[in-house]
């Protein structure tokens, strides 16, 4: 146990021993010089005079954008379904891709460990590690601008995500009840129907629930790139500089993302 | 009576339970999906002219995975990277600092209502609140450069960890607390040796985890101006220069499969 001796030699506990300590503001050092370092690179390339005008810029735009232009609304209810669209049927897409590469993925599901396994786990990271606005990117310059480059950049991006979640919920079923359904000589694909998928249902429904949530966000922004959607709104307006559209849009955005929290905690809340 | 099977025993077929257990539920849900697909598939329009076209392009591009370019631009490449990777820790540092105090106001059973409503508040505003939206106003307002993708990743971070640590000091043992509270401990002490040590691997292990999202996150933000490497990228797309964007996108693979695999052993580590 740490312990140091005051000058008078009574022994007092610490926390940590003097090691510890020094190993410690050791650790403290070397993060305020990377992050020294770092924000002089930072501070280079920013032009501050810029940055001295801020706060009169944030209150010129501020006022500019209020109060948001409301009569915009009725340009808006096309984009908004399209958003819509783009989240559900991007989700459903990439549940549908999913749902075989986790159990590819899963150690007690996978035919075979050695090759089929990494295949499926690489899909998972390579999908997972690249945002869903790069993918639009590459989609729109591959198919064209629209609603369908933005479903598919949301289903490419959510494979990963939900594969690894269910994997992972595939990998910590009970194998008791494999083992009562196989004993009653039922092929593999009937212990796959009656004895997997009843016991991971609940969690493959939570997190369809809880990636199409986060797909409601990030389908908002695809239009940025020209893959549809509300984005496309903003993008034109933020490119005339019409603020009180772009507060409309904004505050259309953020209803939306807090109905998609809402329905989602419902619905989560109706299946755990 | 060894032919007695289960199903006479039973009077009707056994079936599989569904489920939805409420019938008018289960088929209002089937039914309204069905009329929801037909609707959505209907409103989306593919034009299917340019997918034949785009399509040798995406296989020009599969085929730019095999021999990536890292050379022709590789000036760029590097000095979008560096960028990427100084707005990631500066943003993690900074974010981690602002949200340890705002995750100890938006705990209720640490901080009084009005503090509790204050940080609750922003942490709603900052998740609500996409990346990409925020990095645009903050280009608005401070103009291009990684200023503007840093104070926006702070801000993102704030709300993710800020919520996820409040969460896990109300969950926190209240036995150990309360034994600190009553040596006399001063509010501080109460804080740094009653509290802090239970969430602190956890909190450890979702600053890793918001390192990685960071710098996925860092890789965009040049979309719309705000620094890093997400500007050579897009410049790379637009001139189809699918080489280089391969070479690009598989940095980002790696660097993130590197992360995630420290942060794996960090983890494992502290808790």
């Amino acid at each position: 146990m740490p312990i140091s001796e005051t000058n008078s030699g009574k022994k007092v506990w610490q926390l940590r021993d003097r090691n510890q300590t020094l190993i410690r503001y050791f650790g403290y050092l070397v993060t305020v010089a990377v992050f020294m370092w770092c924000w002089k690179q930072i501070s280079d390339s920013t032009t501050w005079y810029f940055v001295w005008d801020a706060p009169r810029i944030a209150a010129d735009i501020g006022s500019r954008a209020m109060p948001p232009k409301w009569d915009y609304i009725s340009e808006l209810w096309v984009p908004i379904w399209d958003t819509l669209n783009i989240a559900t049927l991007g989700t459903i897409l990439a549940l549908v891709m999913a749902v075989p590469v986790a159990f590819l993925a899963a150690s007690n599901t996978t035919p075979s460990k050695l090759f089929v396994r990494p295949i499926a786990l690489i899909i998972i990271v390579s999908t997972r590690s690249i945002n869903s606005l790069i993918w639009a990117l590459l989609l729109v310059s591959i198919i064209g601008p629209g609603v369908a480059a933005g479903l598919m950049a949301i289903a490419i991006r959510s494979i990963g995500f939900c594969a690894k979640l269910l994997y992972e919920a595939i990998e910590e079923i009970d194998t008791k009840q494999i083992e009562a359904i196989s004993a009653t000589g039922a092929s593999r694909w009937q212990v796959m129907v009656y004895g997997i998928v009843p016991q991971i249902m609940p969690a493959f429904a939570g997190i369809s629930v809880f990636r199409w949530d986060i797909n409601i966000r990030e389908s908002t922004v695809l239009g940025l790139v020209g893959a549809g959607g509300i984005g496309l709104q903003l993008q034109s307006s933020l490119n005339v500089l019409a603020w009180p559209q772009v507060a409309l849009i904004l505050l259309v955005i953020l209803v939306a993302v807090v109905l998609g929290e809402w329905v989602s905690a419902k619905v989560r809340g109706a299946i755990i | 009576m060894s032919d007695v099977t289960l199903d006479m025993r039973l009077g009707t077929k056994w079936r599989k339970p569904h489920f939805v257990k409420n019938p008018a539920l289960r088929w209002g849900l089937i039914i309204g999906a069905l009329v929801y697909l037909v609707l959505a598939v209907s409103s989306i329009e593919v034009n299917w002219a340019r997918v034949s076209e785009g399509l040798i392009r995406g296989w020009n591009f599969i085929i730019a995975f095999a021999s990536p370019d890292f050379t022709s631009r590789g000036t760029d490449i590097q000095e979008g990277l560096i960028e990427s990777v100084i707005m990631t820790i500066t943003s993690t540092i900074v974010g981690i600092a602002i949200s340890i105090p705002i995750g100890l106001g938006a705990a209720r059973n640490i901080a009084p209502l009005p503090i509790y409503m204050i940080c609750r508040g922003i942490v709603a505003l900052s998740r609500a609140l996409n990346e990409i939206i925020v990095a645009i106003l903050m280009v608005a307002i401070f103009g291009f450069g990684p200023l503007a993708g840093f104070i926006t990743l702070s801000f993102a971070t704030i709300g993710f960890l800020a919520k996820l640590m409040a969460e896990d000091i109300e969950d926190m043992d209240r036995v150990q607390a309360e034994a600190i509270r009553s040596t006399g401990s001063s509010w501080l002490q109460w804080i740094d040796y009653g509290v802090l040590p239970q969430v602190l691997p956890r909190l450890v292990g979702l600053s890793m985890y918001r390192l990685d999202i960071n710098f996925r996150e860092s890789a965009v933000l040049g979309l719309v101006g705000a620094g890093g490497i997400g500007a050579t990228l897009n410049t790379a797309f637009d001139r189809y220069e699918f080489d280089t964007a391969a070479a690009i996108l598989l940095i980002i693979i790696v660097t993130v499969m590197c992360l995630e695999y420290l942060s794996g052993i960090i983890r494992r580590k502290v808790q």
